[in-house]
């Protein structure tokens, strides 16, 4: 293994262009074994053409990765003998029957024929599709086709997985049952990079990077995150009228943020500003309506949005 | 190269082909059909053709005549007419391509003077119909010729002349009937399996890209050789299969005879299947739609079989540009290989060239297809 203990995943300055367009801006990541990382951005924000580099499909412009010890781009055939990818398109031979598309990846990760009947049994199992092992793959409903990816993933018991949107147009039940399966992988020590839009599911990762224009926004497990992540206490203000309340707070002492949510104001709070307190008294000299003041526990949802349009403030103020 | 994998992805190719009705109709049907759309439909043969017949005398020497253009079976007396506007008709409507006018006089003319016209009129349109219709008519009239001329001698009691009964004999070999199905019948064969072969493989790479399984099979350790040898066994063994019964069809069907040994044909067959076999392959790595990739496929292949190859258009005749460029159109060595087997009985010695030809081309394009596919996506 490498020089850095445990890590299974590493990624030092990892950089892809596309021409002038920078999909991967020098991403420093280092996944521990047996770590299920959750990979979350925005639509664009770099997450697949990382993926994609982890997997040696495409070749990094610039910085290096390596993936389960070897080098993704001189050694890229012997990374792939050590992963397993589902791509975010869904990527098995409809027209084959779900046992024979189980054979052909166990066939082109040469499992060894005396573990066939039992590797086979066990991505059935897990996949709970011990009765439709003969049903052409394209009449499966999504739950099952993703469930049966993953089980034609893990064929050759890789000790990296590498799993791009697994979840993305999958009823929630059935998503559920896909989060339990990679959590008894990684239980097994198996290294897991999953990427999801659905904020939700960050929760069931062990640690979190947040991508956003191909640059890590944030890193940590779920609760640093939501502690940590919005740079104070987020506070729901009931009141009236909405657009004057957020003209007045913007730029007042402490106030790190405010935003509307539904038919309710988020102001994320510093330290030595305003407070819950002291805040329906300065919205009522400012002739708003205050109502009820309370401090609420941020949503990993919060953090990211805020954290999103941090850097595009960022941007566009330079 | 490893072994497990080549099988595992030449059964699942397999498994696709079986499953697909497109692919099962192309690789099993479109043979037959092609077969026998060319078998029968292709004739440069032109037997019975249509003649009408003025005849302004009628007397026994004209219906004579008359009766000598019918016999043969090359020409085929359809109307007997009776003056010119009829002639004219019968013409612009396309009854008949060739009239034949007797002249009221001609036998009395025939006997004062010893010699007297007759006319022939022939639709010019197909060039090349007309010219045969004309060489049978001439050797009609002239078989008649030698006979009144005999006759003639007899009753004057002269001499039978020698001039004019010199006869050309000839002697046709390799295909003594001079029937244009044995020329083009083994040709036909290189059309299927041009046609058959890259048609299935133009479209094996691009169906994994339309529908997005090829991103999944190059995460895998799948090699590039091993995708292209896997992909392209199971359609080497239908390009063979194809041959054998474009094969039994042409010998049992067509009669077609078969003269030389089947392990040169065997061999012949396997180097030009290769050759299809890549260059569809080749044409399915670089157009990643299904649809671009039959288009070319088919340009690229059928084009220079049926065209390029000697296989309907003679490479004597081209002009010499054409016919160095035939040189590099791989199809050509295949034709004239097949013809060379079936209707010479020629071997290894006598066709080593073009067995050479196609062995160069075979190698080249499976070097070419095996670099041609790599396992990014950039």
């Amino acid at each position: 293994m490498n020089a850095t203990v445990g890590a299974a995943v590493i990624a030092q300055g990892l950089t892809k262009r596309f021409g002038a367009f920078t999909a991967v801006d020098h991403l420093d990541l280092s996944i521990a074994r047996g770590e299920v990382m959750g990979f979350i951005g925005p639509n664009g924000a770099g997450k697949s053409t990382t993926i994609r580099m982890f997997c040696g499909l495409i070749r990094p412009s610039a910085g290096r990765a390596t993936v389960a010890g070897f080098d993704v781009g001189s050694q890229s055939q012997a990374v792939r003998e050590h992963i397993g990818y589902m791509s975010q398109k869904f990527s098995l031979y409809g027209d084959l029957t779900v046992r024979e598309n189980l054979r052909f990846f166990a066939g082109i990760y040469r499992v060894p024929q005396h573990e066939l009947p039992e590797r086979i049994l066990y991505a059935l199992t897990m996949a709970g599709l011990k009765d439709q092992e003969d049903s052409l793959v394209f009449t499966l409903a999504g739950g099952w086709k993703q469930r049966l990816a993953l089980g034609c993933a893990i064929m050759h018991r890789p000790p990296v997985l590498f799993l791009d949107e697994p979840t993305s147009g999958v009823e929630p039940a059935a998503r559920r049952v896909f989060w339990d399966l990679i959590h008894e992988l990684a239980s097994g020590g198996v290294t897991i990079l999953v990427s999801t839009h659905y904020m939700e599911e960050a929760e069931y990762c062990h640690r979190i990077a947040l991508i956003d224009r191909g640059k890590l926004v944030a890193l940590g497990g779920p609760g640093e995150l939501r502690t940590h992540g919005l740079g104070g206490e987020l506070v729901e203000v009931t009141c009236t009228p909405l657009g004057t309340a957020i003209k007045a707070l913007v730029g007042a002492p402490g106030v790190v943020d405010a935003a509307i949510f539904a038919d309710k104001l988020h102001v994320v709070l510093a330290a030595g500003g305003l407070d819950v307190d002291t805040l329906p008294a300065f919205l009522t000299q400012h002739g708003v309506q205050a109502g009820l003041v309370r401090e609420v526990p941020p949503s990993l949802e919060d953090v990211f949005v805020r954290m999103v349009s941090r850097g595009q403030d960022a941007r566009s103020s330079a | 190269m490893n072994l497990r994998r080549l099988l595992a992805m030449a059964y699942k190719e397999t498994l696709q082909i079986r499953r697909d009705p497109r692919s099962l109709a192309i690789a099993l049907i479109m043979p037959l059909i092609q077969m026998g759309l060319l078998g029968y439909g292709v004739s440069l043969d032109i037997r019975q053709v249509p003649t009408c017949v003025y005849d302004q005398e009628n007397s026994q020497l004209s219906r004579g005549i008359v009766s000598s253009l019918d016999a043969g079976g090359w020409l085929s007396v359809r109307e007997v007419l009776h003056s010119e506007a009829g002639v004219r008709e019968a013409m612009d409507r396309a009854r008949c391509i060739a009239t034949v006018v007797i002249p009221t006089h001609f036998s009395r003319t025939l006997a004062s003077t010893g010699s007297a016209d007759i006319q022939a009129i022939f639709d010019a349109t197909d060039v090349n119909t007309t010219n045969i219709a004309m060489g049978y008519i001439q050797g009609v009239i002239a078989q008649v010729d030698v006979q009144i001329h005999a006759r003639w001698a007899a009753a004057h009691g002269q001499p039978i002349s020698l001039l004019g009964q010199v006869e050309l004999r000839p002697s046709t070999w390799f295909n003594e009937t001079l029937d244009s199905r044995n020329f083009i019948i083994p040709g036909v064969v290189a059309v299927i399996l041009a046609l058959v072969g890259a048609q299935l493989t133009s479209l094996t790479i691009s169906r994994e890209w339309e529908r997005g399984t090829m991103e999944q099979l190059i995460s895998t350790p799948v090699t590039a050789l091993e995708v292209m040898l896997g992909k392209l066994t199971p359609y080497f063994v239908i390009g063979m299969v194809d041959a054998a019964i474009c094969l039994c069809v042409a010998v049992f069907w067509f009669d077609v005879p078969f003269r030389g040994d089947l392990a040169t044909l065997l061999a012949a067959t396997a180097l030009f299947s290769l050759v299809i076999l890549g260059i569809g392959y080749l044409i399915s790595v670089r157009v990643r739609s299904q649809l671009g990739a039959s288009q070319i496929a088919l340009l690229v292949t059928m084009m220079p079989t049926t065209l390029l190859s000697g296989y309907t258009f003679p490479i004597d005749q081209m002009p010499a540009p054409i016919r160095m460029l035939t040189l590099i159109v791989y199809p050509r060595y295949f034709v004239t290989i097949l013809r060379g087997i079936f209707l010479k009985g020629s071997g290894v010695a006598e066709l080593w060239q073009p067995l050479l030809g196609l062995g160069i081309f075979a190698v080249l394009i499976i070097w070419l297809a095996a670099r041609a596919f790599h396992k990014r996506l950039d």
